[in-house]
């Protein structure tokens, strides 16, 4: 079968007729014209399994029935999505996968959430015809980031391609056969113990309740019942343009204020912002550049914000990891200026301080434990939530998120540029680093602080930037298997990159692991453009131009890159290749 | 009228295997030198007259997929022989690959020739290791002679044969799967569409044929199409090997034409099966393999043929007739055939996966006599999900021993619901129990 995309193709879909490219698949055809058919193992954004067999489909050329995921128009004669066969073989398929699945929706983490649950409802399963062949298995709780429970895994595959096609980890994989047949790590080890970087991808592409992150939110409750305590809480740049979709906002919607109030309706003594300490990062991170320019020594430069990053040079690159930049990420920037800097000024002491984040990250909760991250003396932050954790939050306090006005962050952690806004988005720390870098190397202002030639969901993206007579060769890149491209080309000598700015997610932290469920590539967009709104809407778009993070610097740290900003703001990184 | 011939099996036992000398002496090659002086397409013609259909169990017209793959102006093209032979019950592609190897390589050769392709691989099942060692100096033997290797006969065409060694698992005989195999993949069938035409072997477009398909090639071309069809029926020309097994006195193989040789003759005849020993009633019949379809004693007078056993609910299949006598309980062969595919699922697509578990549950309730009328209507709604839903032929197929059995010996199932097995009740043994 010849496919021409340049080809238009007609064919009858339960007797309507559509119009599309050569080579468009059964389900994409069924869109055009309103039909859903129902999925387990498709996912828009990952490659095509056909394992889970639901989405079957009849045409009048086949005697079979025919998968509408990877099935093309061009090879079939008139379809039908919904006849009495059909409904039969998804219902027999359904029941046979939930014969084989613990039934205990209610305790479940992706209870109202699952997709295998919404099917049987929709299919109006009350009893399985087929007698229950589950076996539990002991849940991985090895690491602190992410669970996985196989006792619930339905073997369609979808994290498997997330963790190999998308982000090159290859942390899991198939094995066995027939009713063996797993997705497992190599060996059976715990996570812990294999190349996993707690990215979370897997767990954005599950979808039933197999895998999940951590749940640490009664940790906070039990802070926020805790009178002793100061529980001040950091927001990510992304959570903002993401967090409203969990309560029925459009996607990417900018619900910033809601959010700020909802945090301060749960009992948080200080609602602060990470895009502030985003902008202290980039005050650290323009000048560690700067002096890598000037000396020419460990370049390109590479960013360190992305923390499923960090574990994932740490274990594929520990050769390059004097390229990565030593500055902490904005949220361990965050927990050590808050915990010294904050308290001292608050005069609270800093073991009563609780530092709360609210990431769209899985492998934030990683890094905060991290041995390293305690420059205060304590655990920088205490406790990591993901947007969806914070959701859950919200409707367990009974909190009606769309009837909150807009409030503002606190002071003095509060105040943030457009910069450290678009942290939260692919190039939007090249971005932020360049609008600063530009006027420590020139002394002069950027003629425009919008640099196109760095947005976009592209994997990989280059750009030469003239700083005034001085060309900086810089590339960005997201989701980690367009990050070995560009680390392969280091470790090669081939790159003659300056700089180079590496998120772990599709599309940046927009497409975190933590971010609401069934994300895709069209959410990831509307939330970048969210953000490059709350860019464009500020009064300051350049980190070192926020009079909070110059006062941060003038009552405390004294210097960029000065003595005691080595001591709280920048960390090292270990070999963990073995 | 003889009930056997030898035609594929013309030389088998009359030469040494690997003799280049002895086989070019009785005939080798000579369909080899016709074709060169053929063109491509001169070559499909007389595969598409021929009306060869796939020998591996498919029965897909070989012509048809000859001309689908020429088609295709990709290059390099591949050309695969499928010698995984796993399906149970069969074994006749052991006895060409055993007896008359070059056969088998000469129809590799011919098909290299007509798609410019430059490499042939051959996947010989693992538990073959014997015949690998016969096969590899058949190889070795032709690339000496000339008729493999560079600029073969002279000409400009080059073509080379590779051996990969299959290791046990049923499902690398389904043509992706066993790509992948070659490939060091994990045998696990892959998504089609693209289809292995367009996209097979390390992504390019490749041949998959069976063994006996492909040794049928140089017959076709030494003998012309129109005659190879003769040896056949209407729709399908050749003669077929088929493998007798089970409660049957000459077990064995055997080459018959596919015209006038009824499934009688193959289990009475003294010439094929001999009758069944001990005297004992014949009970049912297992055609191509656990995949193939179950035969009853009142279908014993359709011939032989594709076209033939089609219109009763059978089918050639692999070639495998496995006979089966009075004192075998349908519910537990029914059981084994279960058991079987539940060994060799791939798992990745639910249907085959948690299906064939859940019909060997339902089978166990009847044996234990616990079974009730909606169990048939559980079989059924399984058995048909099965093969309209399932990725590749092994789920789709699983179950059509089941169908048979359903349609013709619910009698049988009727039995065990009312707790009497007409064979094996009170004979059961204790720990005939299920673990999946």
């Amino acid at each position: 079968m010849h496919i021409d995309p340049n080809k238009m193709v007609t064919v009858k879909i339960d007797g309507i007729p559509v119009t599309v490219p050569s080579g468009t698949t059964i389900m994409e055809a069924a869109k055009k014209i309103g039909i859903k058919i129902p999925s387990l193992c498709h996912h828009p954004d990952l490659t095509v399994r056909a394992f889970c067999r639901v989405c079957v489909v009849e045409d009048t050329w086949s005697r079979r029935l025919k998968t509408a995921c990877n099935n093309i128009v061009d090879e079939c004669g008139d379809i039908f999505t919904n006849t009495e066969g059909i409904r039969r073989a998804r219902r027999t398929i359904l029941e046979l996968l939930l014969a084989n699945h613990p039934q205990d929706c209610l305790h479940c983490e992706r209870n109202r959430k699952c997709e295998l649950q919404t099917l049987a409802e929709e299919f109006g399963i009350r009893k399985n015809a087929f007698d229950p062949v589950y076996r539990p298995v002991p849940k991985d709780l090895s690491n602190p980031a992410m669970v996985r429970d196989m006792s619930k895994c339905i073997r369609c595959g979808r994290c498997v391609d997330a963790c190999q096609a998308v982000q090159g980890v290859n942390a899991i994989g198939y094995a066995g056969r027939s009713t063996g047949f797993k997705i497992t790590t190599a060996f059976e080890k715990p996570l812990s113990e294999s190349p996993c970087v707690y990215c979370g991808q897997c767990i954005a592409a599950c979808p039933v309740g197999a895998l999940y992150e951590k749940d640490d939110t009664q940790k906070v409750w039990d802070a926020l019942s805790n009178k002793d305590l100061h529980v001040v809480v950091q927001t990510a740049p992304a959570v903002r343009v993401a967090i409203g979709e969990e309560f029925g906002m459009e996607k990417g919607a900018i619900a910033t204020g809601k959010m700020v109030a909802a945090l301060r309706r749960l009992g948080f003594d200080k609602v602060f912002d990470t895009n502030f300490s985003a902008d202290l990062t980039i005050v650290e991170e323009g000048n560690e550049l700067f002096s890598r320019l000037k000396s020419g020594k460990n370049l390109p430069m590479i960013t360190s914000c992305s923390p499923g990053w960090v574990n994932y040079v740490e274990k594929n690159y520990p050769d390059l990891l004097d390229h990565v930049s030593s500055c902490k990420s904005p949220q361990q920037m965050f927990g050590a200026v808050a915990k010294t800097y904050y308290a001292d000024k608050m005069e609270i002491p800093r073991e009563k301080m609780f530092v709360v984040s609210i990431m769209p990250c899985v492998a934030k909760k990683y890094e905060a434990q991290r041995p390293e991250m305690n420059s205060s003396g304590y655990q920088d932050v205490d406790v990591v939530l993901t947007t969806r954790e914070l959701a859950k939050m919200i409707r367990l306090a009974g909190i009606q998120f769309g009837a909150l006005p807009e409030e503002e962050f606190d002071s003095p952690l509060g105040l943030a540029s457009g910069a450290g806004a678009i942290f939260g988005t692919s190039g939007g720390v090249m971005e932020a680093a360049v609008r600063t870098v530009y006027e420590i190397v020139t002394g002069k202002e950027p003629q425009s602080l919008d640099f196109n030639e760095l947005r976009g969901h592209e994997g990989i993206k280059e750009a030469s930037l003239d700083l005034d007579g001085t060309t900086v060769k810089v590339a960005v890149a997201n989701g980690l298997s367009n990050a070995k491209i560009l680390m392969d080309k280091v470790r090669a000598g081939e790159a003659d990159y300056q700089f180079i700015e590496i998120m772990c997610c599709p599309g940046g932290c927009v497409g975190g692991g933590g971010q609401p469920f069934r994300t895709t590539a069209a959410i990831r967009s509307n939330r970048m453009t969210g953000l490059y709104k709350v860019d464009k809407d500020s009064k300051i778009r350049q980190s070192h131009k926020n009079p909070e993070i110059l006062a941060l610097y003038d009552e405390f740290l004294g210097e960029p890159n000065g003595h005691l900003a080595h001591e709280l703001l920048h960390t090292h990184y270990t070999d963990r290749s073995h | 009228m003889p009930k056997t011939m030898s035609v594929l099996t013309a030389r088998c036992g009359r030469i040494r295997p690997d003799s280049v000398k002895e086989y070019v002496a009785t005939g080798g090659f000579e369909a080899f030198r016709k074709a060169l002086a053929m063109e491509p397409m001169e070559i499909i013609n007389e595969v598409m007259d021929a009306k060869l259909l796939g020998r591996g169990g498919a029965s897909y017209p070989a012509g048809k997929k000859w001309k689908q793959l020429y088609e295709i102006p990709t290059f390099p093209k591949y050309i695969v022989c499928n010698a995984d032979e796993g399906e149970p019950g069969t074994f006749k592609d052991k006895v060409l690959l055993e007896k008359d190897p070059l056969l088998v390589i000469e129809g590799m050769l011919i098909a290299g020739y007509v798609f410019d392709s430059h490499d042939g691989y051959i996947y010989i099942r693992g538990e073959y290791r014997e015949i690998q060692r016969i096969f590899q100096a058949a190889i070795a033997n032709a690339e000496s002679a000339g008729f493999l290797g560079d600029n073969i006969c002279g000409t400009d065409f080059s073509f080379r044969v590779h051996i990969v060694s299959g290791a046990g698992a049923y499902i690398c005989g389904e043509n992706s799967g066993l790509l992948n195999s070659i490939e060091a993949k994990t045998g696990r069938p892959r998504v089609k569409p693209p289809h292995l035409a367009e996209v097979g072997l390390f992504s390019m477009p490749t041949l998959v044929n069976n063994v006996e398909s492909f040794a049928g090639i140089p017959v076709i071309l030494s003998m012309g199409g129109k005659q190879f069809l003769e040896l056949g029926s209407e729709n399908s020309g050749g003669t077929k090997l088929i493998c007798l097994s089970g409660n049957v006195n000459n077990r064995g193989t055997y080459e018959i034409p596919m015209h006038g040789v009824t499934l009688r003759d193959i289990i009475y005849d003294p010439e094929l099966g001999g009758g069944i020993p001990d005297g004992k009633e014949l009970k049912f019949f297992h055609l191509g393999g656990q995949s193939g379809p179950i035969g009853f004693p009142h279908q014993l007078d359709t011939v032989y043929s594709h076209d033939a056993l089609k219109k009763v609910g059978l089918s050639v299949g692999s070639g495998a007739v496995v006979v089966l006598d009075e004192s075998v309980c349908i519910i537990d062969y029914l059981k084994k055939v279960a058991d079987f595919f539940i060994h060799e699922s791939c798992g990745k697509c639910v249907p085959c996966r948690e299906g064939n578990r859940q019909i060997r549950l339902i089978l166990q309730k009847f044996s234990d006599g616990v079974a009730t009328m909606q169990d048939f209507e559980r079989l059924e709604r399984l058995s048909l999900t099965m093969a309209m839903a399932s990725s590749c032929g092994l789920g789709q197929a699983a179950t059509t021993a089941l169908d048979s059995c359903l349609i013709h010996a619910r009698e049988e199932f009727i039995a065990h619901i009312n707790g009497v097995c007409p064979v094996c009740f009170n004979s059961r043994k204790n720990g005939d129990t299920y673990a999946y």
